[in-house]
């Protein structure tokens, strides 16, 4: 993911003199064909997150458009303040970058897990939440964001994900189908979703009809898609390698909160407390301990079936 | 696009009489640290900033960052008299539905930066002398800060920057008045040896009496003084500068005038 992003950051640079990049002393082997092809628009502000976002926003404010880029928490939580106020108050063109999503970061340890970080940038003011699912979505997804002149969070994993679906988005604000399915629609945000196509074709063997789709844009949201598809669904399901307050499931839970038939909704995500481990875990292991591996969440997809047709 | 509209000692004397007409019908805090201030926006708006009312936005303007933004009483006075807009429209300061909020406000012509939270200012004004220079537009970007805002280690982090990047055209300007919210700096947080830790960290450092008006004027006019080095000017201030019973006095970070309290400071100013 992170590779593709750069690779597409280039092409955009290419054509685009207003295009900078910062970064925060990470992004070793990633960035620099950025920073030997465009060095007057390259800055490594060093390990100074809450000065790379105020410089990202004076630069901004001059009438460029700045990425910047560090690990998971760094570029959000740590310069959460940087964010609000200067940059999204201002309505400053700043694209938030950040590798590591979830588990990405795996026996790191719980400081590199990114896992409330979805929900507090979508509350900032004005900003646009990406949450990718493949490379596929995070070239369209960069393009985009580079010629939307506001404020954009983009989460990545890192690095090998498989494209699940080799057709690019026509619009990567709305909701990107993986699998074909009407009566179990499941919502996915990131690159857990090759968990759920997994989960899926498990529960097709089963004879039950599951569709999966990409909910890459958490912000702003395709209500509509969720609303239409959970009217001829008998249950809709939310993954996320996120803590489940505030995240997907939050939102696709409103978005279905005023209609008048009231499809069951299971939120598949991180118990809040669960996410705070003191153990090293490859991400493999970390999802699994989270209930977010592919049969744990056919699993869930089952239990929650039976009880929708005992109900 | 070089102000010259009037004397800045002329010009601190009536922005002084603003803010202090405008944090008593208003009910505001912060007039000392406005009064401290007070000299230095003289002679940036009449004398320094490269700036032109008609044409705010040109993109070769001198930038001005308020990173104190809670004294933002006198800079909206200094921005009226530069002619962004109708003295008439300090008035509204405070007030339900106006723009002239009580930490200063980007929708305020001729603001270029809305802060409130401490040690944001000086990050962005690189910014903005970083994007200046890949232009060549050959802008400056100043930046005024408090001294009790040099406790956040954001503005560190940019102060280590700024002489790595050579950043010349960038100017940090401290309202040194020796008073922070709880109590004086000494006490608080000491900040001393002030001076030497910003030229331990690479930055051309001038100290000045920061309401010596002349003084002021000729640092400013060197600017950018050192090649390669960025400029802070430690401006040794009296908080609740003018008016007799606000100096040196913490309470005047927080109280605001009564109508006795107005005249007399308006008559010690001559206003």
């Amino acid at each position: 993911m992170r590779n593709t992003f750069i690779a597409s950051l280039l092409e955009i640079a290419a054509e685009n003199p207003n295009i900078w990049l910062l970064c925060g002393d990470l992004g070793y082997s990633v960035l620099e064909p950025f920073a030997a092809k465009f060095p007057d628009r390259y800055i490594n502000v060093g390990v100074a997150e809450q000065n790379m976002a105020g410089i990202a926003a004076g630069i901004a404010l001059s009438g460029k458009t700045v990425f910047i880029y560090s690990i998971g928490n760094f570029p959000t939580l740590r310069c959460l303040e940087q964010l609000r106020n200067d940059v999204c108050y201002h309505g400053a063109d700043v694209k938030v970058v950040a590798v590591g999503a979830g588990y990405a970061y795996g026996s790191q340890g719980y400081t590199h897990h990114a896992l409330e970080d979805v929900a507090i940038m979508s509350m900032l003011p004005g900003i646009e939440v990406f949450v990718p699912c493949d490379p596929v979505e995070v070239r369209a997804a960069t393009h985009m964001i580079a010629a939307s002149g506001r404020p954009s969070y983009l989460r990545l994993s890192r690095a090998g994900e498989p494209v699940l679906n080799p057709v690019a988005p026509t619009d990567v604000r709305r909701m990107r189908p993986l699998r074909e399915g009407r009566d179990i629609v499941m919502l996915a945000s990131g690159p857990v979703a090759a968990q759920c196509l997994e989960a899926a074709a498990e529960l097709a063997k089963k004879g039950l009809d599951v569709g999966v789709v990409s909910a890459s844009c958490l912000k702003p949201f395709d209500d509509e898609f969720v609303r239409t598809a959970a009217r001829t669904a008998s249950l809709v399901v939310t993954v996320e390698e996120h803590v489940l307050r505030s995240g997907l499931f939050s939102v696709v839970a409103t978005a279905l909160a005023g209609e008048p038939r009231r499809t069951p909704v299971i939120g598949i995500g991180i118990p809040e407390l669960a996410g705070k481990i003191s153990i090293a875990g490859s991400r493999e292991t970390l999802l699994k301990a989270a209930g977010l591996s592919a049969d744990l969440i056919a699993d869930r997809i089952s239990q929650a079936m039976a009880a929708v047709s005992a109900g | 696009m070089r102000p010259n509209l009037s004397e800045p000692d002329e010009f601190a004397r009536r922005i002084r009489a603003h803010a202090l007409r405008m944090v008593h019908a208003a009910k505001a805090s912060h007039i000392g640290g406005c009064l401290s201030m007070a000299d230095i926006l003289a002679v940036l708006y009449t004398r320094t900033l490269r700036i032109d009312a008609t044409h705010p936005r040109a993109p070769d303007r001198d930038r001005f960052v308020l990173s104190k933004g809670h004294a933002t009483a006198v800079l909206y006075a200094a921005l009226a008299e530069r002619g962004f807009f109708s003295v008439d429209d300090l008035k509204t300061y405070c007030c339900d539905g106006s723009i002239f909020t009580g930490h200063v406000s980007h929708a305020v012509p001729g603001v270029e930066v809305s802060t409130g939270s401490l040690g944001h200012g000086l990050p962005i004004a690189i910014g903005m002398a970083l994007a200046a220079r890949s232009a060549g537009a050959g802008s400056r970007a100043f930046c005024l800060l408090s001294d009790g805002e040099c406790d956040e280690g954001s503005n560190w982090e940019g102060i280590l920057f700024a002489p790595h990047h050579k950043l010349d055209t960038l100017v940090a300007i401290v309202d040194f008045n020796k008073i922070q919210s709880f109590g004086t700096v000494a006490e608080v947080l000491n900040l001393d040896p002030f001076a030497e830790k910003w030229r331990a960290f690479g930055w051309h450092v001038q100290e000045v009496d920061g309401h010596d008006i002349a003084a002021m004027e000729r640092i400013l006019d060197e600017v950018p003084a050192v090649p390669g080095r960025p400029t802070v000017i430690i401006a040794h201030t009296v908080k609740g500068k003018g008016v007799s019973f606000m100096e040196n006095k913490l309470e005047w970070h927080y109280r605001s005038p009564s109508d006795e309290q107005l005249a007399a400071a308006l008559a010690e100013i001559g206003a």
